[in-house]
């Protein structure tokens, strides 16, 4: 294993003061437990907006906190979900009044530690759970589909609700409305390798890739031989489209992640092939965006995320946000 | 015991999960011993609740609560008695089976840590009156009911998201279930 790092038991807390440092005009950082808050918090009158989950997927969440976005990020462990007590301190900490909207990402740990938080929680509180990984088959025999890529573009509308001071009703429906109009699907063409434990998360012949992969090294829906990007790219399409289903007329955004080990130029040659399958469907591509925004560590692959815009998520997608990693109209 | 077996619980979790249940049960466990030679509760009912919180607060996923839960019912189940005697433990088992069910709604056969505590809770007989056969009971019984999890498809959890590729191996949880069981019987021998 060869990381940048000097203890993998401390990966997590030495990066967070690295991030203090190199952001502290937007956000606070506080250890123990660890909770990453926007610097003017608490906003009086306006929802708290609040995610969390395992590290290992920076930018995710942390680097979405400020002004426009989250107003507390909660990082476990790499790919290990926060605490509650982490939670219940994000809620403390930015309470103004409005009450606390809490993003859980739709995994096991996850969901268990958020919803003990919520019950702890001294302020009203309400919780939304994204699950807009198409690969995982939403059945009584499964935990139900993974929260991915859904969550950036989740995260950034809502928190443009919240902060034009959308009560938290009205923020929680928004909501709603976009984890049922929004969808994924990711690939990888390497594994990656947790601190903790040394070794790759899974095995991937020279000549294979995984499809439907998650964001926490583990394996997904199929090993497949690594075929062109166009191939690719139709790969992760199809489920996408045909799932919610997306039809000619809508109006889309399109957001093309990097996994964490790919490089910028792949990305955008996947992201032109995905603009021209969309135009080709008569699917309007109305605003998009192109990078490594929610990654699994130093994984190479990609992932795809179609979301149906209306007018006003649209509006709340432009407006001004200031983070770490997203920042236009400031 | 949680500590031997971390790289053990790692390789399990590899498999068919995300290879965190070891790191975080160490993490949780090294927390709890701490916390007991810091300050030693005088009752078990205390104990078991000091154990609850540490977990609640330091393993995160989803073994925190759920053996937060578990921990945090026997407490309640054991109350404030002074020692434990048989049916106040077998109670405290049915007690901390009934708070996993309650937080992770997972039932027998889903492949999850239910497999293993669901038998040990029905093999605790305290026929033969002592704390310690039962506790070895529920131990051997925890431990066949993790090996029963090896053919099963995942219906909980992250190893749900493999389906039938979650067959064939062991579910981490379970596992460490099973060797928690295997701690308390050890000690109760002892004493």
């Amino acid at each position: 294993m060869k990381k940048i790092i000097n203890d993998p038991e401390t990966v997590v807390q030495d990066a967070l003061r690295g991030m203090q440092a190199a952001h502290s005009d937007l956000l606070t950082v506080h250890h123990d437990p660890a909770v990453i808050v926007r610097a003017d918090a608490p906003v009086a009158g306006k929802v708290a907006l609040i995610s969390g989950g395992g590290s290992g997927h920076e930018p995710l969440h942390g680097g979405f906190v400020g002004r426009g976005m989250l107003a507390a990020a909660c990082p476990g462990p790499v790919f290990t979900s926060p605490t509650s007590d982490q939670v219940v301190d994000a809620i403390a900490r930015t309470d103004g009044g409005a009450g606390a909207l809490l993003i859980v990402k739709n995994y096991t740990g996850d969901v268990l530690n958020f919803e003990m938080a919520a019950e702890l929680a001294e302020t009203e509180v309400r919780s939304v759970v994204i699950d807009d990984d198409v690969a995982v088959k939403d059945s009584l025999y499964t935990a139900g589909r993974r929260g991915v890529g859904g969550t950036v573009l989740l995260e950034k509308i809502v928190g443009a609700a919240a902060e034009r001071g959308d009560d938290l009703a009205a923020c929680e429906a928004l909501a709603l409305r976009v984890i049922a109009s929004v969808r994924s699907m990711g690939l990888a063409l390497t594994a990656c390798t947790v601190p903790h434990v040394g070794e790759p998360s899974f095995e991937l012949a020279d000549d294979e890739m995984e499809i439907g992969i998650g964001i926490h090294g583990e394996p997904g829906r199929q090993k497949v031989p690594v075929s062109t990007a166009s191939e690719m790219v139709a790969a992760l399409l199809e489920p996408i489209l045909s799932d919610l289903p997306f039809s000619s007329g809508d109006r889309v955004l399109l957001f093309t992640n990097g996994m964490g080990g790919t490089p910028l130029i792949e990305l955008y040659l996947a992201h032109g092939i995905a603009e021209q399958l969309l135009a080709d469907r008569g699917i309007t591509v109305e605003r998009r965006l192109v990078g490594p925004y929610i990654t699994s560590l130093e994984m190479q692959g990609m992932s795809i995320t179609l979301l149906r815009l209306d007018d006003e998520m649209v509006e709340l997608w432009d407006a001004p946000v200031h983070t770490p990693a997203l920042r236009w109209g400031v | 015991m949680i500590q031997d077996h971390r790289d053990e619980l790692v390789r399990l979790d590899q498999a068919i999960g995300d290879a965190d249940h070891g790191e975080n049960m160490k993490r949780g466990f090294t927390a709890v011993v701490a916390r007991l030679d810091a300050e030693p509760p005088d009752t078990p009912g205390k104990v078991l609740k000091l154990v609850a919180t540490t977990l609640i607060s330091t393993v995160g996923g989803a073994a925190g609560p759920l053996y937060g839960t578990a921990f945090l019912r026997a407490a309640s189940a054991v109350g404030d008695a002074s020692e434990l005697d048989c049916d106040t433990v077998a109670r405290a088992l049915q007690a901390a089976l009934d708070g996993v069910i309650a937080r992770g709604k997972a039932a027998v056969g889903d492949k999850t840590m239910v497999d293993a505590l669901t038998p040990a809770v029905a093999a605790a007989s305290c026929a033969e009156g002592t704390v310690a056969a039962a506790l070895a009971a529920a131990a051997d019984a925890a431990a066949e009911g993790a090996n029963s999890t090896v053919p099963m498809v995942a219906r909980k959890g992250r190893a749900s998201y493999l389906g039938e590729r979650s067959a064939g191996h062991m579910d981490p949880g379970s596992r460490s279930t099973a060797l928690l069981l295997r701690s308390f019987a050890d000690t109760a021998a002892k004493s």
